[in-house]
């Protein structure tokens, strides 16, 4: 059976909004330990996809397996146990502006794992160094940060649980390539120290071959291309082609209004 | 007009009437069953009662203190003509205790804690906060929905009543000092004309008023879409439809309170 190496797998996903059909037939894999990038432009559904996968949103239709279990339709119960394996960074960073940066970290270690507000504190310390923050920065409020730190804070949330399955959305967009970069290093690391898998979307190429095992292509509600990071430039698809290149002749027409 | 186009345009309206009853009825039912099933989170519980309830007192007291004054006046003016005037701390202690005081306390309260749920939860729903809720394994309904409940049914009757008692003062006040009353005769016949009933009925009131209070600011937070745009609408479709039922609410809740 494959379904023992896939961590996550999803076959025939549909997601419309009213008559807007976002997603017409999404199937992909990802592998136990793997890093899956799924790239595409703006609004063509990729973060739809992983809010399908992670249980933000319900879809229509199809499956999605988590670890070989089916979790569409899951009862809540179900689904808070499946929820606990998972770790996400935002792509704003969505941090809870009422809450100082430890306890953003240190949110699902009180919330949910009920451990001591003080126990809780020395991991999300761990956690801010991990992310090349400094101590000072855990007393501060989300609002003072500026772009960079509130991804890496971010980060440093999605992992404090020790999480199996981590998603990234966006995790470069609207950050300097420098910072871009440092944030790309963090992924990696983070996500080899933990030895998760890891499903990002971007439409950042330098980050997608960087930290991706392999990269799928997202075009029109379907996955157009799967295949090694390596295979990337040699895709033979002209789709793939255009995007990498950021040509805009070529058949992905840019609807003016999305 | 075309008679289908009619048709089909009040067809619209219906439904969307429909959708959005039904809508507000779901998120009701799962407010108060979470609100009511653990975990709890008493910080967030007190904090929210401070902001409700402390930080609503000096709005409801300078509401409450002017319609009592008020309410003094006008009613000398007109009982004067009947030489009447011994009426006027039954007419204030009646009108605060019954109707003014948790009608304008509930009013006020949704003008100030109404609107900021509905702009804090908004943003929440607006900046991925509320599905980061969810991925770190906390439910919503009972992490932002519930403890906004709990604090809005119980702080609104303690607010109305300090209200009260700040209603009866503004009378008393301008009773004695202005239209020359007795104050020893003035305190007695206040004393007199109070009912623990009437006071029982504008807590109840209260208590309604608070519900409705949190629970629209929040529904109309949790279903904000789209941007600052989105939430600024929220806000005051939070604060509209929230008068609008406290008003409705209590024409209902004064029949069903008084009918025996
Ligand atoms: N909750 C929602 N309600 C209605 N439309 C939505 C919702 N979420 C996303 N969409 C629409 O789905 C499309 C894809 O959005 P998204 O997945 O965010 O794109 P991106 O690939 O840039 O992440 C967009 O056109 C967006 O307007
Ligand atoms: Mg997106």
């Amino acid at each position: 059976m494959t379904d023992k190496q896939n961590m996550i797998e999803v076959r025939g996903l549909h997601k419309a909004f009213g008559h807007k059909k976002v997603l017409t037939g999404v199937d992909l894999n990802v592998g136990v330990g793997e890093s899956l990038v799924v790239i595409g432009g703006s609004g063509t559904g990729k973060s739809v996809l992983i809010k399908n996968i992670l249980g933000l949103l319900k879809p229509d239709e199809g499956s999605i397996m988590i670890n070989g279990e089916e979790t569409v339709g899951m009862s809540a119960k179900e689904r808070l146990r499946i929820m606990k394996k998972f770790g996400m960074l935002f792509q704003g960073g969505a941090l809870f502006d009422s809450l100082k940066v430890w306890e953003n970290i240190a949110f699902a270690l009180i919330q949910s794992l009920r451990m001591p507000r003080m126990e809780a504190k020395d991991i999300a310390m761990e956690k801010l160094a991990m992310v090349g923050l400094d101590p000072e920065v855990g007393e501060l409020e989300p609002a003072e940060l500026s772009g960079g730190m509130q991804k890496r804070v971010g980060l440093a949330r999605a992992i404090a649980t020790q999480p199996e399955i981590i998603f990234f959305d966006e995790p470069t967009t609207g950050l300097d390539p420098i910072m871009g970069d440092v944030i790309n290093d963090l992924i990696i690391n983070c996500v080899r120290d933990l030895g998760a898998t890891a499903l990002s979307i971007t439409h950042d190429m330098a980050s997608a071959r960087k930290i991706a095992d392999r990269i799928a292509m997202i075009y029109e509600g379907k996955i157009i291309w799967v295949g090694p990071v390596a295979d990337i430039d040699n895709s033979g698809n002209e789709y793939v082609d255009q995007f990498i290149h950021g040509k805009a002749e070529g058949p992905i027409k840019m609807a003016v209004r999305g | 007009m075309n008679p289908l186009t009619f048709l089909s345009t009040t067809g619209g309206v219906f439904m969307t009437f429909l959708t959005a009853t039904g809508r507000l009825s779901l998120f009701t039912f799962s407010a108060l069953y979470h609100a009511v099933t653990p975990p709890f989170y008493p910080r967030l519980i007190v904090q929210q009662m401070i902001s409700i309830g402390y930080f609503s007192l000096p709005v409801v007291g300078l509401t409450a203190i002017f319609t009592g004054m008020v309410l003094a006046l006008q009613s000398y003016t007109g009982f004067s003509r009947f030489s009447a005037e011994s009426a006027i701390p039954n007419v204030v202690v009646l009108s605060i205790t019954r109707e003014l005081g948790p009608v304008l306390a509930g009013l006020m309260v949704a003008g100030r804690v109404g609107a900021a749920m509905a702009a804090e939860i908004g943003t929440m729903r607006v900046t991925e906060q509320i599905d980061a809720l969810v991925t770190l394994s906390t439910n919503p309904f009972k992490y932002l929905v519930g403890p906004r409940l709990i604090a809005g049914v119980t702080m609104l009757p303690i607010l109305v009543l300090i209200a009260d008692v700040i209603g009866i003062l503004g009378g008393y006040l301008v009773s004695v000092y202005k239209l020359g009353f007795n104050p020893t005769t003035y305190l007695i016949n206040t004393w007199n004309f109070f009912e623990v009933e009437d006071l029982n009925s504008g807590l109840i009131k209260a208590a309604v008023f608070g519900f409705i209070i949190s629970l629209l600011g929040c529904y109309n937070g949790y279903n904000s879409r789209g941007g600052a745009q989105g939430v600024g609408a929220a806000t005051t479709t939070a604060v509209v439809t929230a008068s609008i039922l406290i008003l409705c609410s209590d024409y209902f809740l004064t029949e069903l309170l008084f009918s025996q």
